[in-house]
């Protein structure tokens, strides 16, 4: 081996230095540093969120009422959109240039990166004539979303909407992100947990050119969506259909109740709307339009619109004065009509009545000396009041009986503490609010409430709470449902009650349900502004109810002029299925009748 | 026939079997780097791996040919083979077919070939004729002009094709010059001087002031292995290097940090030479002057290239060192290959598994990024076997040559060593952004049947050459 052979040793060595410097960059690169795992995962992975089609919505006897339907958001990346064709893009969208722009501009103050929504809710018409075109559109891709669908135009205010969360939805609960929907009245409000579902993501890789690859690892990290909780309503669609029909062209409020259960059959608030008005892309529109529409058809009036009960609460006077013992049925009391003081009769009845009789007759005479009997039998006022308060409350009044709705009023209950700070001291005493004696003053109840009433008086005493919902899939309802509210009157105290409600109904034939007996009670509700308003209260058949109801019509003058024959007809759909021929004429005269009109003052409010 | 017999019996065959393992690990990976599924079968000839299976089958035929001819043939041709090519380069920006804006093509019936790739075994051959020619010394300056015209002939006409990376190939003869009696010192300051041109420009000011200070020290630990005098020379260089950078602090110019603490080596270095040239200390006035060399010409170089060159070449360098982060540049590339290795981890996402590849994200994936395959799909474990697998083929290649008794084998041998070990250490060091990109392949991996082919009769040559070792007396 000469001398220069040496340096193969030489050359070997610089071969082995390169190779071993490239090992440690390499251990480097490949082993000590994560930073590139994270860049690759943050290249290749894109997570697609899988929105969960929402629960559906049932009636008691299973008809679907709220289904969903496919619609799609066209969504847009920014940053991949290349140059395209604007004019195409507008027609196939149906929206001007300038719209677009703006779009488009607000994605990319979003973010030029992430996609985000240009057009939501496309119809899948109008989608399949987009589709067609969009692989002419860089940077542009589709999002399926469900929307609501109606099986039938009734219901609104019951079944509620859906729209876009804002931003407190999104602070109260991380679970929304923008742009998701979330319920935002009624049932889809109530119930949007479980009708939600839970969002799901699949995990999808992308090439250079962000197409996609398919699935990562198989799905294996996938999470599917999983769908909304069905719902299945107490409501009863035929009777709700029943019910809408005869309320066209009305304002008021129905609502029918199972007294033995507290399920609620039907619940109308007049004027209503086509809930399917209220989704998709019109939903906007639509919203401002019925917003703006002077007759408030957003207003909810079975829950909202505090009435004075008038006549209606009487015969729960009546009820308190007989637990009490300030009356009893041999009780006889002196009518003289319009000349009674301190409160007048207008109807003309055999004098002196009998329980029954003031039941019939709503005599203001009689439901005064019992108000005054009961409160006086006290040692004072306060005591005494607190008592008759105390009754009220248990009846369900001046408080929510429901805790399903969001937006129930709940109603007005007068206490002590209340007449104590309004008349400064303890000098106040029953003639002072004699006017609680008929269901005037300082009572207010919701449809809700006096529909409460009514199953009160059908099940002799008791009362679940009200609910809208009666089964979850797979999961329970609120226990709350079946506690049931004992009132404190004795089932004895009914009998000249039910009497007096059933010689009300078979009057006349326009309230008289053939091969029915039942109870009713009718009230006028003060105006100032325009003609009184009619309720009727009503329960049956009276030996076995199976519906208590009440029936609110607004500017109808008196309880007997259409909400009594209404609610005879909403009895006789429900438990006869059908109106017999006699009958159909009033029925006619029903749906025909037209009480609202907003140049006529005295149909205002 | 027993003369046949004879040569099989010499072939090395370890290196023939670390070839068809190269090869065959190469074509798997092309596969994995394109495969998608509608291409599922590694035979789908409408597909690179289908093709490179044909490729492969073509080399084979090749080197076959290349063991059949006698070992003669390849000495007493050699020049005309290299005349031929040199005619062939010349010719290719004429009559050659264009391939991505380079005429550098041929095309013979289906077959396409780039003679800038066969120039290499080319050149080989006629350097190694020259150089064992009787009575030869490269130290004269005939020889060493010859020699460089040999080498730089070929370098010229490729780089007027605008081939960069084929041409710089050319310069890995460098170390066969060294092996041959080149005077060390021109590889040594041809290195250094060509490595602080790239660092210059590559590394951040701090960053390379630093490291030189720090080669310096282990330089006159090393070559005068006595503790006391280096504790001195570390001693006067913490001060003066000590001095500028506190200077720095407190007086408020606009150079950097990094120019002060070179500036201090430069002091430092001067008082070095100083006390070696008293204390009669040769190594220690030697690395001293080359240090200050060394700074004086990456300050120069840092200079040059931001006062005198136009911005449009500045560019240029920079995209060819992988400095500018134009992402559809160069800068772009090496990301995308460093982050395609780097998600590789320890083992690897597993055979036909790699996603940065596969996508597309990493350009050229089946050519000259062909690694980031392996890096992604095999880990760090399949990086490191490979690069082991390299180095032992290389120790091989050097072994043989050194066991040659002709010299024009001896030479030739070690032109196929550097030549492969040139495109090895440019090609991953790219990948993992320590080398520039030049677009040359990975030996035996990288997908392509030029260069497959012309990297196939390079090796073969030199085992035919090795087979009739024993026939031959000394040269």
């Amino acid at each position: 081996m000469n001398n220069l052979s040496k340096r193969s040793y030489i050359v070997a060595a610089i071969f082995v230095v390169v190779g071993l410097i490239y090992i440690i960059d390499l251990f480097r690169l490949q082993v000590m540093d994560s930073d590139y795992k994270q860049s690759a995962t943050n290249q290749v992975l894109r997570e697609v969120v899988q929105y969960p089609a929402r629960g559906l919505v049932y009636d008691r006897n299973g008809e679907l009422l709220v289904y969903n339907t496919t619609a799609y958001d066209l969504m847009i990346t920014p940053r991949e959109v290349g140059e395209f064709d604007t004019l195409l893009l507008c027609n196939l969208l149906d929206i001007t240039r300038p719209d677009l722009e703006e779009g488009i501009a607000k994605a990319k103050n979003y973010s030029s990166y992430k996609p985000s929504v240009l057009i939501k809710q496309i119809s899948p018409e109008s989608f399949a004539l987009l589709q067609e075109q969009l692989y002419k559109f860089k940077g542009f891709h589709s999002q399926t979303r469900t929307l609501r669908e109606y099986s039938y135009p009734v219901a609104a205010h019951v079944l509620g909407y859906v729209g876009e969360v804002n931003a407190s939805d999104i602070k109260r609960d991380t679970y929304y992100k923008s742009g998701d929907y979330i319920g935002q009245s009624g049932v889809e409000r109530t119930y949007e947990k479980q009708l939600r579902g839970v969002k799901g993501v699949k995990k999808i890789m992308v090439d250079v050119h962000n197409r996609n690859q398919g699935s990562y690892l198989n799905g294996a990290e996938d999470k599917p969506a999983e769908i909304g909780k069905n719902l299945v309503s107490t409501i009863d669609i035929d009777l709700q259909l029943y019910a809408e029909e005869l309320f066209q062209n009305k304002k008021g409020a129905v609502v029918a109740i199972e007294p033995k259960t507290g399920e609620i059959l039907a619940m109308l608030s007049a004027p209503t709307y086509d809930p399917g008005l209220l989704v998709g892309r019109v939903r906007g529109k639509n919203f401002s339009q019925l917003q703006n529409d002077t007759l408030m058809p957003l207003f909810d009036r079975s829950l909202q619109a505090r009435y004075p009960p008038g006549s209606t609460f009487k015969p729960f006077n009546i009820l308190i004065g007989l637990q009490e013992g300030a009356i009893n049925n041999a009780t006889r009391i002196v009518c003289n009509g319009r000349s009674s003081s301190p409160i007048k009769c207008t109807h003309n009845h055999i004098s002196p009545a009998s329980v029954i009789d003031a039941v019939r007759e709503s005599c203001n005479p009689f439901l005064w000396n019992t108000f005054r009997s009961t409160i006086n039998k006290y040692p004072t006022t306060a005591v005494g009041f607190h008592v008759w308060s105390e009754y009220v409350k248990r009846f369900g009044l001046g408080q929510r009986v429901s805790t399903e709705f969001y937006n129930e009023n709940p109603g007005l209950r007068p206490t002590v503490e209340y007449y104590n700070r309004v008349h400064k001291g303890d000098w106040w005493q029953a003639l002072t609010v004699r006017s609680l004696a008929i269901g005037q003053g300082e009572l207010g109840t919701t449809p809700l409430q006096m529909a409460n009433l009514a199953a009160i008086l059908a099940n002799r005493g008791y009362y679940y709470q009200p609910h809208i919902i009666k089964e979850v899939e797979n999961d329970t309802v609120q226990s709350s449902f079946s506690v049931k509210h004992e009132t404190g009157i004795d089932a004895q105290y009914f009998e000249p009650v039910y009497e007096g409600m059933r010689q009300v109904t078979i009057a006349r034939l326009n309230r008289s349900v053939p091969g029915i007996s039942y109870c009713g009670k009718t009230g006028t509700i003060e105006n100032n502004q325009g003609i009184d308003h009619g309720a009727y209260m009503a329960f049956a058949p009276a030996d076995d109810p199976k519906i208590a109801l009440c029936v609110y019509v607004e500017h109808s003058k008196w309880g007997a002029s259409y909400a009594a024959p209404i609610a005879s007809l909403l009895i006789e759909k429900y438990l006869n299925d059908s109106i017999a021929d006699n009958r159909l004429i009033y029925e006619k005269q029903m749906m025909e009748a037209v009480l609202t009109d907003p140049h006529n003052p005295e149909l205002a409010d | 026939m027993p003369r046949r017999n004879n040569i099989l019996a010499n072939i090395d065959w370890l290196t023939v079997g670390l070839y068809l393992l190269m090869v065959f690990l190469g074509w798997f990976n092309i596969y994995a780097a394109l495969y998608s599924d509608e291409h599922q079968s590694i035979f789908d000839i409408t597909q690179q791996y289908g093709k490179q299976l044909m490729w492969i089958g073509f080399a084979a035929v090749l080197a076959l040919i290349v063991m059949l001819l006698e070992d003669n043939f390849y000495v007493f041709f050699s020049y005309i083979i290299y005349g031929v090519f040199i005619v062939l380069l010349l010719l290719v920006p004429f009559i050659g077919k264009e391939i991505n804006g380079a005429r550098s093509w041929y095309e013979i019936g289906p077959f396409l070939f780039q003679p800038s790739e066969f120039t290499k075994s080319a050149t080989a051959l006629a350097l190694a004729r020259y150089m064992s020619t009787h009575g030869f010394k490269l130290q004269t300056p005939k020889s060493l002009l010859t020699v460089a015209a040999i080498i730089l002939g070929p370098v010229f006409l490729i780089l007027l094709q605008n081939d960069t990376g084929s041409a710089l190939v050319y310069f890995s003869f460098v170390l066969v010059l060294y092996r041959e009696g080149l005077s060390g010192v021109v590889l040594f300051f041809g290195t250094l001087i060509a490595l602080l041109f790239v660092l210059a420009l590559v590394l951040a000011n701090l960053t390379l002031a630093l490291i030189m200070v720090g080669v310096a020290l282990i330089m006159y630990l090393i070559f005068n292995p006595k503790l006391k005098q280096f504790f001195y020379v570390a001693i006067i260089y913490a001060l003066s290097i000590g001095f500028f950078v506190l200077l720095n602090f407190v007086v408020k110019t606009s150079f950097e940090l990094a120019q002060f603490i070179l500036t201090g080596a430069v002091v430092g270095s001067i008082i070095v030479l100083y006390q070696s040239v008293r204390n009669k200390l040769p190594n220690y006035t030697k690395i001293a002057i080359v240090f200050i060399g060394s700074i004086l010409f990456t300050i120069s170089v840092d200079y040059g290239f931001e006062n005198l060159l136009e911005p449009h070449h500045q560019v240029r360098i920079n995209e060819l060192l992988g400095i500018e982060s134009n992402p559809q540049g160069a800068g772009y590339h090496v990301n995308q290959s460093k982050i395609a290795i780097g998600s590789g981890g320890m083992w690897g996402k597993g055979y036909l598994q790699g996603t940065q590849t596969k996508f597309d994200f990493v350009p050229e994936q089946s050519t000259d990024f062909i690694f980031c395959t392996v890096g992604e799909e095999w880990g760090f474990v399949g990086t490191l076997s490979i690069i082991l697998l390299f180095l032992v083929f290389f120790m091989r290649l050097i072994w043989l040559a050194e066991r040659q008794r002709s010299t024009f084998s001896r030479i030739y041998g070690y032109s196929v060593a550097v030549i492969l070990f040139f495109h090895f250490m440019v090609n991953i060091g790219m990948t993992i952004g320590m080398m520039p990109v030049i677009g040359i392949p990975l030996p035996f991996f990288s997908y392509g049947g030029s260069s497959l082919w012309s990297f196939t009769i390079l090796l073969f040559i030199f085992i035919r050459l090795d087979a009739s070792r024993l026939e031959k007396l000394s040269g």
